[in-house]
């Protein structure tokens, strides 16, 4: 049992939301719950599937195996196990597994009576998933919309399904989201490195306080947004990401069919310079 | 479920402002003013200032001001100074590179020679911020931290500016200077060099930049949870762990066998950050320069399918 040195007091019963005490307890150091039974058949039976899938494939080259979705032609029905069926099921597993998982992240925070944020912010991951496999295949009429499960196919869905509609960087919903990945991925370079830079300060000095990072980013920017904000900054920004990337393939083929580069049209088509010759669009 | 989340600031309190720490900061460069912003305070601190200016703080926002304008001056040029046709075209227009018959030289100001005039000082503005990040972390008696992870930032715009075209002898392989058409620029770079999809190095770092997210929303969401505890005070539960630490670092244990340590997360966090530019830099430098096309290199290399 791996416990850690402060860990047997946590280890209380209680919190649960399904099956009172039943699967309340712990495998090393996993807390199980009724949720993590679920996570568990679902993962499992989803990644037998996977493998099953695979030895009725054409390869075992780990980059190129690939469970793909029913063809486009068949629609939202169910398709036979080796023409889509498969990952169908695969689907319907992952999205068990994923939501059961956040219900024990929920669990353990009752159980340690810490706020939800985990399990909400998890959430928003879960809604992404499920806009790609199944909310915009419903919305266009077919489970093929979806992308197939394998390293480099998805990589093929995902150029593909771009220059569907032209160069997707015009797709100015995309344009927000890939926006909030990079000042996500900014923002933790800067708050990790700045709480590296205080508690190591080098050898022979003395460890920094808060108020050294304070100081430190009012000396560069003039604003410091604190020990609190940052966190706020950080989880807004990595769920905007995350939701923006969803909308953004949402909206291609279900509200927006043409090439992205002509939604912007809408601009040069406004009546205050429609008309104005000169410049690019003149 | 009657429970706060710590979303934003209920209830702002003001004092003096603070006016930062002395050590061996040289005060004069500091601005001796500071206000307040209601707004900011809901999300975070709510003081605004003081600054410190300094001379690689005022060389690199000059250049920059000029990087700028120099960017801004052409766009108006291109508009025939019709502020109509300036306001319409923005995002369409283009500070292009030279074209690929002056090689390395510098052709006229009109031909591409304003473009490397305005690199030139971008360049300048950049790295002089690197060294005012440097500065005044030093001047606090602050590990070098955030310095280093700019520089793995500039090492990417190094890349695409300088290095690679370089290499490959033209400046027209830099990056233009325009919104739309530097993404015409990313956009033509992977059909021209066969699907950067298929680039390992593109590959990881896209999964340094999700994982950054993945990260960054971990990480935020597990501080914020437990901010009633007093878990947002990181640096005293590094050296003095209490019950917010011991909470947030169980709940990642029982949820998936494995927690970081609250100094430990930001070195997760610093990696995976750096990681992203230093891969994408890699990636954009063997570009031309090694591989000419990577659906090919992938199928030398048994990662793409030989008959698709």
């Amino acid at each position: 049992m791996a416990l850690l040195s402060f860990e047997r007091k946590y280890r209380v019963p209680g919190g649960t939301l399904i099956g009172g005490n039943l699967f309340d307890f712990w495998v090393g150091p996993f807390y199980v719950g009724f949720f993590g039974v679920t996570t568990f058949f679902f993962a499992a039976l989803g990644t037998m599937l996977i493998f099953y899938g695979a030895a009725m494939g054409p390869t075992w080259n780990p980059w190129l195996i690939s469970i793909n979705p029913p063809s486009v032609s068949s629609g939202l029905a169910a398709a036979p196990l080796l023409h889509g069926g498969l990952w169908q099921i695969i689907t319907f597993c992952a999205l068990s597994s994923f939501i059961s998982w956040a219900l024990r992240e929920v669990e353990i925070c009752r159980k340690l009576g810490i706020g939800l944020h985990v399990p909400i912010a998890f959430g928003v991951a879960i809604f992404a998933y499920a806009t790609l496999t199944v909310i915009r295949p419903i919305l266009m009429g077919a489970w093929g919309y979806s992308f197939p499960y394998g390293i480099f196919s998805h990589l093929d869905w995902v150029s593909n399904t771009g220059y569907t509609y032209g160069n997707f960087h015009y797709n100015p919903v995309h344009m927000l989201a890939v926006s909030f990945f990079f000042t996500t991925t900014f923002a933790l370079s800067l708050h990790g490195g700045l709480i590296l830079s205080a508690a190591n300060p080098g050898k022979g000095k003395v460890m920094k306080t808060p108020d050294h990072e304070d100081t430190f980013f009012r000396d560069l920017i003039g604003y410091s947004v604190g020990t609190l904000g940052i966190h706020r900054l950080g989880l807004l920004l990595a769920l905007n990401a995350g939701f923006w990337s969803a909308i953004c393939i949402m909206i291609s083929g279900t509200i927006w069919f043409d090439q992205w580069v002509d939604w912007w049209n809408w601009w040069l088509h406004l009546p205050i310079f429609a008309n104005v010759h000169g410049g690019i669009n003149g | 479920m009657a429970e706060y989340l710590n979303i934003f600031t209920q209830f702002q309190v003001a004092a003096a402002p603070e006016m930062g720490l002395i050590e061996d900061v040289e005060v004069g460069n500091r601005t001796t003013t500071a206000t307040y912003s209601k707004l900011a305070g809901w999300f975070g601190n709510a003081q605004l200032g003081p600054i410190y200016l300094g001379t690689f703080g005022v060389v690199s926002l000059a250049c920059g001001a000029v990087w700028f304008m120099i960017i801004g001056g052409w766009f108006w040029h291109l508009a025939g100074y019709n502020p109509a046709v300036f306001v319409r075209d923005l995002f369409w227009m283009a500070l292009e590179p030279p074209s690929a018959e002056w090689g390395l030289r510098i052709p006229p100001m009109d031909q591409g020679g304003l473009f490397l005039v305005a690199g030139f000082f971008f360049l300048i503005s950049l790295w002089s911020w690197w060294i005012r990040t440097y500065l005044r972390a030093e001047a606090l008696g602050m590990g070098k931290h955030v310095s280093w992870a700019f520089a793995a930032a500039l090492w990417l715009v190094m890349v695409l500016g300088l290095i690679r075209p370089v290499l490959m002898g033209h400046w027209s392989e830099a990056v233009p200077y325009g919104i739309f058409p530097h993404l015409d620029w990313t956009n033509l770079f992977s059909l021209t060099y066969g699907n950067l999809f298929y680039n390992p190095f593109h590959a990881l770092s896209i999964a340094f930049l999700y994982g950054s997210a993945l990260l960054f929303a971990m990480h935020g969401a597990t501080i914020l949870s437990v901010t009633r505890l007093g878990g947002d005070r990181e640096l005293e539960q590094i050296i003095d762990r209490g019950t917010a630490s011991e909470r947030a670092a169980l709940f990642w244990r029982w949820t998936m066998g494995f927690n970081a340590t609250m100094e430990g997360i930001h070195r997760w966090a610093w990696w995976f950050a750096v990681l992203v530019p230093i891969c994408g830099g890699i990636g954009i430098l063997l570009t031309g320069t090694v591989v000419d096309n990577w659906y090919v290199w992938a199928q030398d290399h048994g990662y793409a399918p030989l008959n698709p």
